[in-house]
């Protein structure tokens, strides 16, 4: 019953995109006045995804398993939450709450821009149309979530368990919101192109977008690497997987484009950049769910594709790019010939320097992830790109890229002098100074752990300086900043003291190094809802005599039969210690990873930080309207 | 000559085109020092030498081919073909079992004897790497 409306509200949802599509082209061409008609139709619209939505979600709940989706990614014992949250666990159900998403935001839109003009939301509101109905089609063709199947299976096949868990439950809605963020600042900024628009005001009224979603993508990438923490076991939060970098791709891309977006609204320069940008923001946050999505990528971490699927996003892709291309080369007018005038020591050049950088990470990365793919497609040789690539072309740059960050927001707009900056040097110099003392001691690389640091400490001190120079102003600005200092810093320090000890025990045994004992006592069983778990007790005995108590579970899944792993961290400031355990059918050893992970807390912390410079700035350019 | 604008603009581009050379050079160097390739049991038989890249090898892990000790874990890894033995020290990922799908990353002693530094396996109980399926599918 519940699929029953869900399917038919889909189609509604579909009719009404033409009728909205109507109604605004005799609006655009006809009257001088918005029509409010419009709003109503678009909140119709959002109100019939959304019961479609609601639709899903009920038969979730209700263990419909007449719903094809249903009994593919749900099971009766499962626990509620898990069932709600397996909505949107899956291909089908995801791709609803993009649409979700997507009709949700042109709504909200409609109602935040009624200070712009009228053609420009008019065609902002068609363009985003364009995607919602590519989404549409895309769902009702080839992934519809409400398929049904006869006869009606009594059990379903159950939610992989490791997606049971309370971060992974949240981590794709919010990463969502971030992703269709984007199709808003894709559409508007098509809109304004085709009408020449873009000006100081469009900039500001599209920074509340550009932030919102911004925020949005950082948590969600957030969450996402705190899960792999803890559920995957390996004790990292970056693997550069290809379904991690997917979404750090948007995330370079719409760093850069806030960036750019408040020299647009200062100095009305780098027009073209804005507009590349924006259009480059939203095609990766597609390309995202098409590889992830499609099967395409071979990844530890994607749990649902298929190749069919695949072949629709990427036209559907490849139209919407040949259509902003097509628009940004005919219709787009560089207004202000004042790009030339950009001198060479300002803030403008500052962020000009590192959009560059951020671009060169953003064409690692993506190489990176394409290459193996593109070298399959054409020579049949399967590869796969190591983290070392990526760490051997980034870190190194990151030097100059923290040093620009930290010295330009202490310049002026437009034009500026090294007068009264002899600070910059003197913090330089005890940065240096500091590192020195840090890495001399231990047994790394000297000369490019020191330089990094170096740079590390330096946006770390003239960041912290920030704070007492210029109290509340930019704050939102330096508390971002600072955090990114900080997130460097914890993952320096994080790479250099880890240390980790890998080795197979039996019950009772002890494993003994120069630093620590472990004593693996016993094991115990459980029985939960739907798994059993074995919890391992493990006695850590450090060198000065304290011992430290580690349980680390296994966990056996009645539905579908699988053992995770589930670590046993325990957290202070200084260091995360992490244990888990895993065993191997007809064998008497368990297989144990102990690790010391140094400031790990201070990663998710500064990733918070930085997310938090974004919201207050979100706030102030509302408070200021 | 040139007036200054025309000058600077000259120095800029040439800038801009010097950094491309410099960052495509630098991509395409590490991508072929770090590119990982992937080859099955039988593609190692017929190898013509033992070259000291890092490679991936996958299949499945051969039934009661699985021997634990303290410090390190050995088995078999076969596409029905051919097979080659493992020595693996390291974290051994959840869904790693006798007969079912496996990749190794690491590096080859010999024809016969692969040093692996990490196991990969994908979370989830039906699935069979993307490679492993088209080893199979060749025999």
């Amino acid at each position: 019953m519940a699929s029953l409306i869900g399917l038919y509200s889909l189609i509604f949802g579909l009719c009404f995109s033409f009728l909205i599509i109507l109604f605004s082209v005799k609006n655009y061409r006809h009257k001088n006045t918005f029509d409010n008609k419009i709003i109503y139709l678009t909140f119709l619209q959002l109100f019939f995804v959304v019961l479609s939505f609601l639709g899903l979600i009920a038969s979730f709940v209700n263990s419909d398993f007449s719903n094809e989706t249903v009994f593919n990614h749900s099971h009766t014992t499962k626990p509620l939450f898990y069932k709600i949250s397996g909505t949107w666990g899956n291909h089908e159900g995801s791709l609803l709450l993009w649409l979700l998403v997507l009709t949700l935001f042109i709504f909200l839109f409609l109602l935040k821009s009624k200070k712009q003009a009228k053609q420009y939301r008019i065609l902002t509101l068609l363009f985003q149309q364009i995607i919602i109905i590519g989404f549409f089609i895309f769902i009702i063709k080839t992934s519809n979530p409400f398929n049904y199947i006869f006869p009606v299976p009594n059990e379903g096949l159950g939610l992989n368990p490791i997606l049971q868990d309370p971060a992974l439950a949240i981590h794709p809605p919010i990463l969502y919101l971030g992703y269709v963020g984007s199709s808003i600042i894709f559409s508007s900024t098509l809109a304004a192109t085709t009408l020449n628009y873009i000006s100081k005001d469009w900039a500001k009224h599209i920074k509340l977008w550009v932030l919102g979603s911004w925020i949005f993508l950082t948590l969600g990438i957030l969450l996402g690497s705190i899960w792999a923490y803890y559920e995957l076991g390996w004790g990292g939060f970056w693997f550069w997987d290809p379904v991690e970098n997917v979404s750090l791709m948007p995330w370079l891309a719409l760093t850069t484009l806030l960036h750019c977006i408040l020299i647009l609204e200062k100095r009305l320069v780098l027009t073209s950049w804005v507009v590349v940008l924006s259009i480059s923001t939203f095609t990766l946050s597609m390309c995202g769910t098409f590889l992830v999505r499609s099967g395409i990528l071979n990844s530890v971490h994607t749990f649902a594709n298929d190749p069919e699927r695949g072949i629709f996003i990427l036209i559907f892709l490849f139209c919407l790019i040949f259509l902003s291309l097509f628009i940004f080369f005919f219709f787009h007018k560089v207004k202000n010939k004042d790009t030339d005038n950009i001198f060479w020591l300002s803030k403008e050049t500052s962020i000009l320097i590192n959009n560059w950088f951020m671009m060169y990470f953003l064409t690692v990365v993506l190489i990176g992830t394409v290459y193996p793919i593109f070298l399959e497609v054409i020579s049949s040789e399967k590869i796969s790109v190591g983290p070392p690539f990526y760490n051997k072309l980034i870190v190194p740059f990151l030097i100059p890229f923290l040093l620009v960050m930290a010295i330009g927001p202490n310049l002026k707009w437009i034009k500026s002098d090294l007068k009264n900056k002899i600070y910059l040097l003197i913090f330089l110099i005890i940065s240096f100074l500091l590192s020195v003392l840090i890495i001399k001691k231990l047994n790394v690389n000297f000369l490019i752990n020191t330089i990094l640091v170096t740079s590390a400490f330096y946006l770390f001190f003239i960041t912290s300086r920030d704070f007492f120079i210029k109290k509340l102003r930019n704050l939102s600005q330096n508390i971002a900043h600072f955090g990114f200092s900080l997130l460097i810093l914890s993952i320096l320090f994080n790479n250099i003291f880890s240390t980790e000890i890998i080795t197979n025990l039996k019950i009772g045994e002890t494993f003994e190094n120069e630093k620590f004992k472990i004593n693996f006592e016993n094991i115990e069983q459980k029985d939960e809802q739907n798994f059993k778990a074995i919890i391992g007790k493990f006695n850590i005995e450090n060198l000065d005599g304290n011992v430290e108590i580690l349980r680390p579970e296994l966990r056996i899944y009645n539905q579908p039969n699988i053992v995770t792993s589930e670590a046993a961290i325990k957290t202070n400031l200084l260091k995360d210690r992490f244990m888990t355990m895993n065993i191997i059918q007809n064998q008497d050893y368990f297989n144990i990873r102990y690790q010391i992970k140094p400031f790990m807390i201070w990663i998710w912390f500064s990733v918070l930080l930085i997310g938090l410079g974004g919201t207050m700035s979100l706030f102030k350019i509302r408070y200021e309207d | 000559m040139y007036g200054r604008k025309v000058r600077l603009r000259f120095f800029f581009i040439i800038l801009i085109l010097l950094t491309l050379i410099l960052s495509v050079f630098l991509i395409l160097k590490y991508l072929e020092e770090n590119v990982v390739y992937f080859q099955s049991p039988s593609e190692i038989k017929v190898l013509s030498e033992i070259k000291k890249n890092k490679i991936r090898v996958g299949g499945m892990v051969k039934i009661d081919s699985i021997s634990m000790k303290e410090k390190e874990i050995k088995f078999i890894i076969t596409d029905f073909k051919n097979e080659i033995n493992v020595i693996y020290s390291g974290v051994i990922p959840n869904l790693f079992t006798e007969g079912k799908g496996v990749v190794a990353e690491g590096y080859l002693k010999d024809k016969n004897f692969f040093l692996a530094t990490k196991i990969l396996a994908k979370h989830d109980e039906n699935y069979m790497p993307l490679e492993v399926k088209a080893a199979l599918k060749e025999k």
